[in-house]
């Protein structure tokens, strides 16, 4: 591994414990909107250590997956965003407790 | 390991503000902060092109449909649900899940292997971030995404495809809803109750 001012292991337990405050806004909350962003976070702490393991080895090959995964998060967010505009259209209000049925 | 320090505190603060602000609108503003400083740390990576890519992509986009979607959805109705929560509380379960995957991964990464291989052959020396031909600047990025992993970039292309013929599937032309008498009393009586409850959860 090349050297690095701030040791891998720092990188990698800020990325883990961001990680896990997205899984707990997820689990915990139910508004819609906030359990996407807590999605986005998710994404965010995996594109961290994929920036931090890249600068460890050297090797560019982890910015080209956190792009690809900032491509994805995109659509990812567009589709979300998507659904809850239909979920809105249908029943006037949204809760993720309330939405079950897998047909509009 | 100053700055770093910094940042981890910002990184974390605006984390938990994000899931914890009673309103969506406050939730994209602490999202915001937490993507500055996500860029200011791929920075302190070497990562530039990504660094901008994230407040292009993530401030400037996605966080404006958030936006977008938040002013949709709140004019004129009560949009998200009122009242006690059906699901049990599941805080403590999440964090101790947390703290269990924090350690399985510190453990994990403090026994790593010693790499056999320093770093891969051909790739560009580490620089000052900003100069020309060093690890992480636009044209290492560049020639990269354009050669050895062209075929992962032209995909890119059909998942962004695919989302956006899915988006106006969904959510695209549609007959407007109209609302008869008594739904429309039904939405202002739901109205006037979020209003004395004080929003959303």
């Amino acid at each position: 591994m090349l050297p690095m001012s701030v040791p891998l292991i720092d990188y990698v337990a800020l990325s883990s414990v961001i990680f896990f405050i997205g899984v707990a806004g997820v689990l915990v909350r139910r508004n819609p909107l906030i359990v996407l962003m807590s999605i986005e976070l998710m994404f965010n702490a995996a594109n961290l250590l994929f920036m931090a393991f890249a600068r460890a080895w050297g090797n560019n090959a982890g910015h080209i997956f956190a792009f690809l995964v900032i491509t994805v998060a995109a659509a990812e967010a567009a589709i979300g965003l998507a659904i809850v505009v239909t979920v809105f259209r249908t029943a006037r209000h949204v809760d993720v407790d309330d939405v079950s049925l897998m047909k509009g | 390991m100053i700055a770093f320090s910094i940042l981890a505190v910002m990184l974390l603060a605006t984390a938990i503000w994000t899931i914890s602000a009673k309103k969506p609108v406050y939730s994209v503003v602490a999202l915001l902060a937490h993507f500055a400083a996500l860029a200011a740390t791929y920075l302190m990576l070497h990562a530039e092109f990504l660094a901008v890519i994230q407040l292009i992509v993530y401030s400037g986009a996605i966080l404006i449909l958030f936006l977008f979607v938040i002013a949709l959805l709140s004019s004129g109705v009560a949009p998200f649900s009122v009242g006690p929560n059906k699901m049990p509380k599941l805080a403590v379960p999440a964090v101790v899940l947390a703290l269990v995957a924090l350690g399985a991964l510190s453990y994990g990464v403090a026994h790593l292997a010693a790499p056999t291989v320093t770093a891969t052959p051909g790739a560009a020396p580490l620089g000052p971030v900003g100069a020309a031909d060093v690890f992480g600047s636009v044209a290492d990025f560049g020639k990269a995404l354009f050669t050895t992993y062209l075929l992962p970039f032209e995909i890119t292309a059909l998942v962004l495809m695919v989302a956006v013929i899915g988006v106006i599937l969904l959510a695209g032309d549609r007959t407007p809803y109209v609302a008869t008498e008594k739904q429309a009393r039904e939405v202002r009586r739901e109205m006037r109750e979020a209003i004395v409850r004080g929003g959303d959860r």
